[in-house]
């Protein structure tokens, strides 16, 4: 016990303060029944959210419509305090920057190396060639890739192009992460590496984060575990304890039915979430 | 009843002329304004310029050759295959080389603009370039765009000094005719409006091969199969865009710069 609990790392408590990302009765459709219904909830700072939900209930759109990749129909969003549903596309690039987004695939420029890849907004700003160099060595030391710096993605495994797209979310220090399905399509032990990296960024970085997944599994290690930087892996949590930064959303139908914390999560009575999580 | 699938179309149709104005509109607009990618138009300039000239050498030489052949059959009916150096000169000027290049380049670069976009868009490139705060529009388009008008106008002249040399060799060596003859009459018969004629329509064809193959490829949806349909349609639409184009500009130039 003791042990257990000289070992537990400091556990913020959620994050007082604005929403980093805000949802107000957001809906969208595309030519049939509509993606998401009515859909609100917040990203506080800190706070990294879990999104979950069978394939095709509109997890994706959902983290594109953050970061305005798509527009909603109606309903309003807000990115760090600033609606983003009545910008222009112009006046959205400054605000991207400030968020990393990681794609399904990776979403890798297959033309370019994994140093340009990872550089691609520092080598836009004109960021001297050294500091870029420096930096994205730190990136891909960050994700365990160091050696593949004039790679080319073609040349990468799966998981590999998953980590270097986080490496390239990291590079411009985001103030949110958007993680789309980053294990999805990947061996166990893969994902569980990539899970570990997510966990990794939460804790070394303390970026918020959303993160979408279908699997229960990497939603309930990432609640369960914290990343030791003394140790450089992830250590599970005292029996019992749970990460109060790491909290939970679902879909259902583009509906969200569900947006609370684990121990909400495991004691719903919702038939879906109980069939989901079951 | 069957009104139904022609308004679908119709309303498509102008949805689609509508998209693409709107699409070209930007393009252009971009260059006005900061940042301009100068390092992406140079690499397309070589793309578009360096990696057509094989193509368009090789087909304003022969285009120049059959027309040489074909012309002097005819004119030795009427006993004036020496004017065949003038009509060779005059048509490659002033319609097939522009055209021909157009369609060539059309072929190649309209395609690969086509897929290489469409290819970034299925794969989300270009939703991670947004994501990233990098304008596509700017960033792929408007320096495919400015490469192509550019490159367009350098290879036409190719085209058509080529063309002439075809001809000239075709009349020589096959139709064993006085090359200087060939010569002269090709120099002495070309007149500023041919020349203005014949390099404003690839300045024209330019835009076409670029803002119809890049529009089809951003507007890609459908995974491969989608890549190979938006590969067709950038293909055919500017080869038919570049002829219909090439017969209204045909049109407005004689009345601007009659023959003389």
């Amino acid at each position: 016990m003791e042990n257990s609990t000289a070992s537990t790392p400091e556990l913020d408590p959620p994050a007082l303060g604005a929403p980093v990302v805000e949802f107000r009765h957001v809906s969208i459709a595309f030519d049939g029944p509509p993606v998401l219904q009515d859909v609100s909830f917040t990203v506080s700072p800190n706070e990294t959210r879990i999104l979950l939900g069978p394939a095709g209930v509109g997890k994706s759109v959902l983290l594109k419509l953050i970061n305005g990749l798509m527009r909603p129909d109606s309903g309003s969003i807000f990115l760090f305090g600033q609606e983003i549903t009545t910008m222009t596309e112009e006046e959205l690039f400054p605000l991207r920057t400030r968020t990393g987004m990681v794609f399904q695939e990776g979403a890798l420029f297959d033309s370019l190396t994994v140093r340009d890849n990872v550089a691609y907004q520092l080598i836009q700003e004109r960021v001297p060639e050294e500091e870029i160099d420096r930096r994205v060595h730190q990136a891909l030391t960050f994700v365990e890739l160091d050696n593949t710096f004039y790679f080319f993605p073609a040349s990468l495994s799966g998981g590999m192009r998953r980590r270097v797209a986080i490496a390239r979310a990291l590079i411009h220090q985001p103030e949110l992460i958007l993680y789309d399905s980053p294990t999805g399509g990947l061996d166990p032990i893969t994902s569980t590496t990539i899970i570990e990296l997510v966990m990794k960024e939460r804790d070394v970085f303390r970026i918020p984060s959303l993160l979408v997944t279908h699997r229960l599994q990497d939603a309930f290690t990432l609640c369960s575990h914290y990343f030791d930087s003394a140790l450089g892996h992830m250590v599970p949590l005292p029996k019992g304890q749970t990460d109060p930064n790491t909290t939970f959303l679902m879909l259902e139908e583009g509906r969200l039915i569900f947006d609370g914390s684990i121990h909400d999560l495991v004691r719903s009575q919702n038939p879906f979430v109980r069939e989901f999580i079951e | 009843m069957a009104i139904g699938p022609i308004e679908r179309t119709a309303k498509d149709f102008v949805l689609t002329v509508q998209e693409y104005s709107l699409f070209a509109y930007r393009a252009v607009l971009n260059l006005f304004r900061p940042p301009r990618y100068w390092t992406d138009f140079l690499i397309q300039c070589n793309i578009v310029g360096v990696g057509s000239t094989a193509i368009v050498l090789l087909s304003g030489f022969f285009t120049g050759g059959v027309l040489a052949l074909q012309s002097a059959a005819t004119l030795s009916e009427f006993g004036a295959t020496a004017v065949t150096g003038r009509f060779v000169s005059t048509t490659m000027i002033r319609e097939l080389g522009p055209v021909l290049t157009g369609i060539m380049v059309a072929g190649r670069n309209a395609s690969s603009m086509a897929s290489e976009l469409g290819s970034m868009v299925v794969t989300e490139q270009i939703d991670a370039m947004r994501a990233l705060g990098v304008d596509p529009m700017r960033k792929l388009v408007t320096p495919r765009l400015f490469a192509c008008i550019s490159m367009l106008f350098f290879l036409t002249i190719l085209a058509d000094f080529f063309g002439i040399v075809g001809g000239g060799f075709v009349t020589v060596f096959m139709n064993h005719q006085n090359g200087t003859q060939y010569l002269s009459m090709a120099w002495e018969h070309i007149h500023l409006p041919d020349i203005v004629q014949g390099l404003v329509k690839p300045l024209f064809s330019g835009f076409i091969i670029a803002s119809v193959g890049c529009f089809y490829g951003m507007r890609t949806t459908g995974g491969t199969e989608g890549v190979g349909r938006s590969t067709i349609d950038a293909v055919v639409f500017s080869s038919v865009i570049i002829i219909f184009t090439d017969f209204l500009l045909t049109q407005v130039l004689l009345t601007l710069f009659p023959p003389l």
